[in-house]
């Protein structure tokens, strides 16, 4: 049986790509070291476990290092694939569904959500407004009468999404937008995927999220 | 039943030529349907609703897009050779590896193409395309997948056949057989693969179409 010190999670508190891995290990119930970056001093570990893109997370498993975080969630599901739960479904169209969904989040959510935050001006504000809303309702769409992304089990395209839960309250805040009322059933996924315990117990609450973000304003003089 | 396979593309396209060898490693039977861009069909819009983009594998009346995930579903559902290492680290790398392809090298070549070889632009296409350069020379290999190719190698479909046409069409120099040994040997190998070789549009069809998209007055 792996000892702890097999794995090794290379992380950046906030980030949601971070916390995917960190739902998928829970989930499989694996026991890893975390460790914490400081993006703005990366350790020489960061930087010689991933030389291309110098980024977290980095999962390194028995000395070796796997990067990108939908990729690391895939390894997890393989690598520990005689640990429940299945992290993908068996199905190989189904599995093509989620990797698409997975994928999605990143082209889609993240650039959109970033943007609200990012933009200044209110007019480029209300643009930013209406494409994550746009975007989270074709996350809707995906969802429909299922109580997850793919298929009727926790996953990947949920694993990949969930962490961007947690900046809702802050894109409610910043965009003056109410997320829950526009998009009611992407709300209910959300609540489904915290009454797991591998969630609940990782994701941080919203608010520290919010507090994160106005610091990061202030610095660069927002 | 008969499994009924078509794929949606376009042949210029170096997305499709992936799902395209895919098809053709496998030895599958499938129709190509054709799709003029600038007037996608029905079907096209039905089965790719969110980004309505070629390719689309339909199997069995049942749409998949995007090339890569297309790619592995093809190594999942057909058996015969193999596209995806088995095991779950050389896994995880080949997926690594077609994502920089396709987040890094493609866009800062797509730049260096449409900008006409501009110097900020190939040099940026150059540190992209270093990574592919030093990961064939680091491991000694012929293909990314080591003795044959593998989903690596068909992610990297444009820099072997893509790269060159455009170089033609627009007298640029993007890869260099100097700066590139590694790169410009692993091409020549990779075009000359059986499926591969099968599966490549007319190279003056694609010079012609650089020529028109990116060619000056």
């Amino acid at each position: 049986m792996a000892g702890s010190d097999d794995v090794i999670l290379l992380d950046f508190w906030v980030s949601a790509f971070g916390l995917r891995v960190r739902i998928a290990l829970a989930e499989k119930g694996i026991h890893y070291e975390y460790r914490e970056e400081n993006l703005q001093n990366k350790s020489p570990l960061l930087l010689e476990m991933n030389p291309v893109h110098k980024k977290i997370p980095v999962l390194i498993h028995q000395g070796k290092p796997v990067c990108e975080s939908n990729i690391i969630v895939q390894y997890i599901d393989e690598a520990w694939h005689d640990k429940s739960p299945s992290l993908l479904p068996s199905d190989p169209y189904l599995r093509a569904q989620a990797r698409f969904w997975a994928d999605f989040v990143d082209k889609k959510v993240y650039e959109a959500a970033k943007k609200i935050w990012m933009t200044e001006g209110e007019e480029d504000r209300q643009v930013a407004k209406k494409e994550l809303i746009e975007v989270l309702k074709v996350l809707e769409g995906q969802l429909g009468e299922k109580p997850y992304m793919v298929g009727e089990s926790f996953g990947l395209a949920d694993i990949a999404m969930i962490p961007f839960s947690v900046w809702f309250h802050t894109l409610n805040e910043i965009g003056k937008m109410n997320i829950e009322r526009e998009c009611p059933k992407l709300a209910a996924w959300v609540n489904r995927c915290m009454e797991r315990e591998s969630v609940s117990k990782t994701l941080p609450h919203p608010h520290k999220f919010y507090e994160f973000v106005l610091e990061m304003q202030k610095k660069k003089g927002h | 039943m008969a499994d009924e396979v078509k794929l949606h593309g376009v042949t210029g396209s170096p997305f499709v030529c992936r799902a395209v060898i895919a098809l053709n490693l496998k030895g599958i039977k499938y129709e190509f349907v054709a799709e003029d861009l600038s007037n996608k069909s029905a079907d096209l819009l039905k089965y790719n609703p969110v980004y309505k983009k070629v390719p689309v594998l339909v199997h069995n009346g049942n749409p998949i897009s995007e090339s890569l995930v297309i790619v592995e579903y093809i190594d999942e559902v057909w058996k015969g050779v193999p596209i995806l290492p088995q095991d779950a680290y050389e896994k995880a790398q080949a997926r690594f590896w077609a994502k920089v392809i396709d987040d890094k090298c493609l866009p800062a070549v797509f730049k260096a193409v449409s900008s006409h070889g501009e110097e900020q632009a190939v040099a940026e296409a150059h540190e992209a395309l270093q990574f592919l350069e030093n990961e064939l020379k680091v491991k000694g290999i012929k293909f990314f997948g080591g003795d044959n190719i593998n989903l690596v190698d068909i992610a990297a479909t444009f820099v072997a056949f893509w790269i060159g046409a455009a170089e033609e069409a627009l007298g640029i120099e993007v890869l260099s057989k100097h700066k590139f040994p590694k790169l410009t040997e692993w091409s020549d190998n990779y075009v000359n693969c059986q499926a591969v070789k099968e599966s490549l549009p007319p190279r003056e069809n694609l010079v012609a179409f650089f020529k028109k998209r990116f060619g000056k007055a």
